[in-house]
């Protein structure tokens, strides 16, 4: 666990790998930049700001102008990695992701910081459930949500070394150290993080941890439940979709809006390929006021609320 | 039913006194919100307090029993993180009960922490993304002229929120159009989230920025309560153009650790700082 730091009971703020790694990659790569709305302290990179004044290019609070520097800044030889609330980032500036970033297919690195409901009790502007349903039809953009910290310094990483727009997830809902197969992460694979033979649970981000209880949930009353790690919404790893689909139950589990997210990219990836039964646990819609662990009991993301998916769906099978 | 003018029952010397009264409630009610919550940003609702007192206990038109009433004077919260300050003087103003400001923040509670206009009366729009306030604004103030209403239109601002371009295109459309009945009200604390606005993307001259897109400028102390109830309630007929209001303010006003302390900006008190302020809003 390199790059992160353990925060209480084992568990870790991923933007802590994220500006550790961002730390790191700098230090061995001048090309290597940071472009900020006023998020220096949401970003963590006060570390990154003491070493580089100069490397950190905090336009104010000024999502569209800071996504549009992002782009000159990579058309003059610099990596720039544009860190702000992943709300403001896709939903400010989300003409200029498209036009600047996907379209023009610059080497921008964009990171979603603290995404999905992240901002509990700040309510739906500061909620970022749409970032991948509006996100996932811009073709060029590679689009990846880690799911701990070990993913999200990968993420960085791969960001970093890949030629092209890039869009990664930061969440600081505090998680576990996951135990991987794989010693790095490859574009459009999935991990497999538990085998089963009944349903198929296909989650991503924090809410891969809430599937792998769910499963364990699932096996005390003897369903064996197959957990996929979706770390990449673009390349989606279509192949893995469809294995699941051999189960005859799929379910997705996403810490964002059950339209269009990784719900929809399973739902149209078995609409063509292989149709089961098939249940999306994610927000419905804007949400009331609450912590983020409130949210996620009144909406059924829980071990609980996701075992009642699956039960559901294998209920469907024909 | 008329609306009655707040500034209408009560004398020069008693009004500032009561406007000095209800932001002094304010930042109490505020803080204990924000103690209790454990979270909020207190340094921008005690910049704001002065500024929100004097505009509804001093200067504007609405009914509480009917926030919606076609007549109102319209005020919007751009700043909408300090909800705080602002659901502090809607409750004290009479939208809603006082008791539950106790609510703020906690599951299911109207009072989320950005306001929805869906869940309060009193509230216009839905604030929380910065540069909101001002182009919604500039549309109340056309239909108000379209429908030749007399209302008059608020916004308050933060000052880092400027940086926003939307403000721009917003004013540049308000100056075009003469809005004579807009005003722009600016918390200029010189503070945003993690700097000062002038170390971060500088704003100065901020006077000469709205007066190149069509705007009337007045600089005040925004925590002097005449200089704030003359500028806010002198009647914008004679006027051509929208007013700015550039209301030079210290974040975290009324609590000397507090004051012009970036810390302060979604900085939650301890109960020992909590107490310790408590005794300075005196
Ligand atoms: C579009 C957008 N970007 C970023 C933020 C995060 N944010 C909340 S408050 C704030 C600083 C605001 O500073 P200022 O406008 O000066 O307000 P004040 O000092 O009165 O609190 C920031 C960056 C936001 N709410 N909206
Ligand atoms: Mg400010």
């Amino acid at each position: 666990m390199s790059a992160a730091t353990k925060t209480n009971a084992g568990l870790y703020d991923c933007r802590d790998a994220f500006s550790k790694t961002l730390e790191a990659l700098a230090e061995a790569d001048e090309r290597v930049v940071a472009v900020v709305n006023d998020s220096v302290g949401s970003s963590k990179l006060g570390g990154f700001k003491k070493r580089w004044p100069e490397r950190l290019v905090n336009v104010g609070i000024a999502e569209q102008n800071m996504v549009g520097v992002g782009a000159g800044l990579a058309n003059g030889g610099r990596i720039p990695f544009v860190s702000c609330a992943s709300c403001f980032l896709t939903g400010r500036a989300l003409e200029q992701v498209k036009a600047d970033v996907a379209y023009s297919n610059t080497n921008v690195k964009l990171c979603g910081q603290s995404p999905g409901i992240g901002y509990g009790e700040l309510g739906p502007t500061h909620h970022s459930i749409e970032d991948l349903a509006w996100l996932r039809p811009l073709a060029n953009l590679v689009t990846i949500v880690p799911s701990d910290p070990w993913e999200t310094e990968q993420a960085i990483r791969f960001a970093a070394a890949y030629e092209g727009p890039v869009f990664i997830r930061v969440s600081r809902y505090p998680v576990p150290a996951l135990d991987h197969k794989i010693d790095r992460i490859e574009p459009g694979k999935t991990e497999v993080m538990r085998e089963g033979t009944d349903v198929a649970i296909l989650a991503n981000g924090v809410m891969l941890h809430k599937a792998l209880r769910a499963a364990e949930v699932l096996a005390e009353s003897g369903v064996s439940a197959r957990v996929v790690n979706m770390v990449w919404m673009n390349p989606l790893d279509v192949e893995a979709i469809v294995d699941a689909a051999g189960t005859g139950a799929v379910v997705t589990v996403e810490e964002a809006s059950v339209r269009g997210g990784l719900g929809g990219a399973v739902a149209e990836t078995l609409a063509l390929r292989r149709p089961v039964p098939m249940e999306m646990v994610g927000f419905p819609g804007f949400v009331p006021t609450g912590t983020v662990d409130f949210l996620f009991d009144h909406f059924g993301l829980t071990a609980a609320g996701i075992a009642a998916a699956a039960r559901k769906a294998i209920s469907r099978k024909g | 039913m008329s609306l009655s003018t707040a500034s209408a029952p009560v004398s020069g010397a008693d009004r500032i006194d009561l406007v000095r009264a209800k932001a002094l409630n304010i930042r109490r009610s505020a803080f204990t919100m924000v103690h209790e919550a454990q979270l909020g940003h207190p340094g921008g609702d005690f910049s704001a307090a002065d500024i929100l007192a004097t505009l509804y206990f001093g200067v504007m038109r609405y009914d509480p029993d009917e926030p919606r009433h076609a007549d109102r004077d319209r005020f919007i919260m751009s700043k909408g993180h300090c909800t705080g300050a602002f659901y502090s003087v809607l409750a004290q103003a009479g939208f809603f009960p006082e008791a539950q400001l106790k609510t703020y923040m906690q599951p299911l509670s109207k009072l989320n922490g950005h306001p929805n206009r869906n869940y309060l009366p009193g509230i216009e729009t839905n604030t929380g993304p910065l540069g909101h306030g001002l182009p919604v604004a500039v549309g109340i103030a056309i239909a108000g002229k379209l429908t030749a209403k007399d209302y008059r239109t608020f916004v308050l601002t933060g000052d880092g929120e400027l940086q926003e371009g939307s403000n721009w295109e917003a004013a540049m459309a308000a100056g075009h159009r003469k809005l004579n009945r807009l005003t722009v009200i600016v918390d200029r604390n010189r503070l945003q989230q993690g700097d000062r606005t002038e170390a971060t993307n500088a704003l100065d001259p901020l006077d000469d920025k709205w007066r190149a897109f069509g705007f009337h400028v007045e600089m005040i102390d925004g925590h002097d309560h005449a200089a704030l109830l003359d500028v806010l309630g002198a009647d914008p007929s004679g006027r051509d153009k929208p007013l700015c209001v550039i209301a030079n303010t210290i974040k975290g006003k009324g609590v000397s650790f507090m004051e012009d302390n970036v810390s302060w900006h979604h900085g939650v008190p301890t109960d020992e700082q909590f107490a310790q302020a408590i005794k300075e809003l005196i």
